[in-house]
């Protein structure tokens, strides 16, 4: 009886994570499914069918929106890591005492609505605003450049979004990384560039892993950023499916849509984690 | 029993049949998961009964002393304070009636989303008004019999106040479900110091000076119109074939690298910062703009007019206090209440007699005399309504043509 409760235990312990699962994602995921493969419209009802073809067929039209957003989404995040991997470093390692206080400065805009923060871009970007206007007045800048409704701009915007979600994960690794390593390596006659990159760098790789993950998944799918600081030419795929559900109230073709990028969302994650996973980087560090 | 629950129980069987299999194959799994899910929203998909004779269901209503008014934001007359709203309370007192009013309705989709689930399971959706733009998800209530059918007798006001150009629309003919909160219309606003020249036509949306500087609506029902009016066109009885000549001039506008953006709501913004020097662009929002301090911009009625569209107050089916709607109304349909309202919310009103309540009573002649607010007959005979969808497939052909433009 004892041994029984003892080998249950874990099992009841976890089971708040099993409802929270099954509610919040396998019975949506079902009902997306299940609506990809329905056919009808909105006024007289949908019945369910079993054709997969027209749910791989809602790809074709979309192809280019697919690219953006992949495309978008790896520029974002290689961008994110870049600016926010020197930023992580310098609070894990020089920040001493006030390192709380940098991470709350980090996290600070992120108190205000998201939507509010993209709409401030587009303030400060506008073309005659108070960042472009002096500089095109000053003839630093042609007069009919912009940043604004371009491919540039949603990058920046998806950039400026996960920054903190980047800065974190990083954050975590890099502050308990033993600093008597990096001592050791220059007793050892490394140079400094020569220890970041043999102990500092592989030893953050699974921040640099669970970082890129968190900012990829979330930008890939972004519509917002593209939707207010995009022109002509920068639809992403979040923003057709937006479009199918709400404006066209096409709901099978908005749930495939979605299914084919949680496709191949996971494929992605699944190479990804397949060619630089942790098994890899623990081998790299050990 | 409704088509919906039928397939509902085809589903359900094909589930237990798949479950019971020996044998699950993959496809039958798949099946079975859908059909599950399908199983689960079975209950939702079922039809409300629908009524069959209106003039009996509102001969059996009662009066009641409530009244749940859904309406979107900033668009009834409020006090400096934000307390009081002074036609609602002079209703309240008039009637004896309680007006519960709420500010819930941010965009046609998201509220069809919201009420139409509650509405398709014979539930009551908790409002006795509701006020819901002309387009598609107008019609689909209409389709759906989501909307009470108003009494009229009990609206007289309506026959003696209303403009002609709320009269009888062309989404809800005689006006048998619907009647206009407000108006609007879709122009052109323009910035005279970026254009340097006045705009007067659809054409100049095309101008090659404003390269990068036009504003199009991502709305694709405001885009298509646009295109059609630019070739010459009504888009009210305009044809598929006439869709597709207006998308190829809207695409050839984008392939020019004319438009910068097509925009939502936010083009305003774009059109103060000078992002934008000419745009599309709903008349409400010029007017508000210049009285904030962009005096500069201006709205044109373009040559081949402009396009009107209605928010209208309807009572959808399940409303517990309909007798208090028709009311609700009668009393917005007089000079003096509409002109209250009118003078908050400067779109255009549907009661002409309101600018002189306005003019003498409230003495406010900004208001009375916006040509934005009370349009001279000559401007409202240069308007058009947009084309009402027939049926779902009708609309997707439209945005099948429409779509692509906005998102490639």
């Amino acid at each position: 009886m004892r041994q029984a409760r003892g080998f249950l235990a874990p099992y009841l312990l976890s089971l708040p994570s099993w409802v929270y699962l099954l509610a919040f994602f396998l019975i949506p995921l079902a009902s997306m499914l299940g609506m990809a493969l329905a056919v009808g419209d909105p006024i007289s009802g949908y019945t369910m069918s079993d054709n997969y073809q027209e749910v791989i067929g809602a790809f074709t039209g979309y192809e280019s929106s697919f690219v953006r957003s992949f495309w978008y989404g790896t520029a974002s995040t290689v961008i994110t890591l870049a600016i926010s991997y020197p930023v992580a470093y310098w609070i894990a390692f020089y920040a001493g005492r006030h390192k709380s206080t940098y991470l709350f400065i980090i996290m600070l805009p992120f108190f205000v609505s998201f939507v509010i923060r993209v709409l401030a871009w587009e303030f400060i970007l506008s073309d005659q605003g108070f960042l472009l206007g002096p500089l095109k007045a000053l003839g630093v800048l042609p007069e009919s450049f912009r940043i604004l409704s371009t491919k540039w701009a949603v990058i920046g915007g998806l950039v400026y979004n996960s920054f903190a979600y980047y800065v974190l994960p990083l954050y975590v690794v890099l502050e308990k990384i033993d600093r008597r390593l990096v001592r050791a390596a220059n007793d050892l006659y490394a140079a400094p560039a020569t220890a970041f990159i043999k102990i500092i760098l592989p030893l953050s790789a699974p921040g640099i892993f669970a970082g890129f993950l968190l900012v990829f998944v979330t930008n890939v799918g972004d519509y917002v950023n593209a939707a207010l600081l995009g022109g002509p030419g920068t639809y992403m795929v979040g923003n057709v499916i937006q479009d199918a559900f709400f404006q066209s109230q096409d709901y099978p073709l908005a749930a495939s849509l979605s299914s084919i990028l949680m496709l191949m969302l996971m494929i992605a994650i699944l190479l990804y984690s397949k060619a630089f996973g942790t098994d890899a980087i623990q081998e790299y560090a050990a | 029993m409704s088509q919906d629950d039928q397939s509902g129980d085809k589903s359900m069987q094909a589930f237990y049949r798949g479950m019971t299999q020996p044998r699950l194959s993959r496809q039958n799994f798949m099946r079975g998961a859908g059909a599950a899910m399908m199983a689960a929203l079975a209950p939702q998909l079922a039809r409300a009964e629908t009524v069959k004779d209106w003039k009996a269901w509102w001969a059996s209503q009662k009066p009641t002393k409530e009244f749940v008014f859904a309406n979107w934001p900033l668009y009834i007359d409020t006090s400096t304070d934000g307390k009081d709203r002074p036609s609602i309370d002079a209703f309240e007192k008039q009637t004896g009636i309680n007006v519960t009013y709420k500010e819930v309705i941010q965009e046609d989709a998201p509220f069809y989303a919201q009420i139409a689930p509650v509405l398709k399971s014979g539930q009551p959706s908790g409002y006795d008004m509701i006020v819901m733009t002309d387009g598609w998800y107008l019609t689909e209530l209409l389709m759906q019999k989501f909307l009470v059918p108003i009494w009229r007798e009990k609206v007289p006001n309506f026959d003696k106040y209303a403009a002609p150009s709320v009269k009888n629309p062309p989404y809800d003919p005689g006006n048998k479900h619907t009647m206009v909160w407000q108006s609007g219309l879709t122009g052109i606003a323009y910035n005279p110091k970026m254009t340097k020249r006045e705009i007067t036509s659809y054409e100049d949306l095309w101008d090659p000076a404003f390269a990068g500087h036009v504003g199009m609506f991502s709305d694709v029902q405001e885009l298509g119109c646009a295109g059609l009016l630019k070739l010459g066109i009504n888009p009210t009885t305009s044809t598929p074939a006439e869709w597709e000549k207006a998308a190829a001039t809207l695409k050839e506008q984008k392939a020019k690298g004319l438009v910068r953006q097509y925009y939502d709501q936010s083009y305003i913004n774009a059109l103060e910062n000078g992002d934008i020097w000419i745009t599309m662009a709903w008349s409400g929002d010029i007017y508000q703009a210049n009285s904030k301090g962009y005096k500069d911009l201006k709205f044109v009625v373009p040559k081949q007019g402009a396009v009107i569209w209605h928010d209208n107050m309807c009572i959808p089916v399940g409303a517990k206090n309909p007798l208090s709607a028709l009311e609700w109304m009668n009393y917005y349909y007089t000079p003096e209440v509409a002109g209250m309202v009118e003078d908050y919310v400067n779109y255009i009103c549907p009661v002409p007699a309101a600018k002189d309540y306005i003019l003498n009573v409230i003495k406010d002649p900004a208001v009375a005399n916006s040509p934005l607010v009370f349009p001279p007959q000559s401007e409202l005979a240069r308007v058009h309504e947009y084309y009402a969808f027939k049926n779902y497939a009708d609309y997707m052909k439209w945005n099948n043509i429409f779509n692509p433009i906005v998102q490639s």
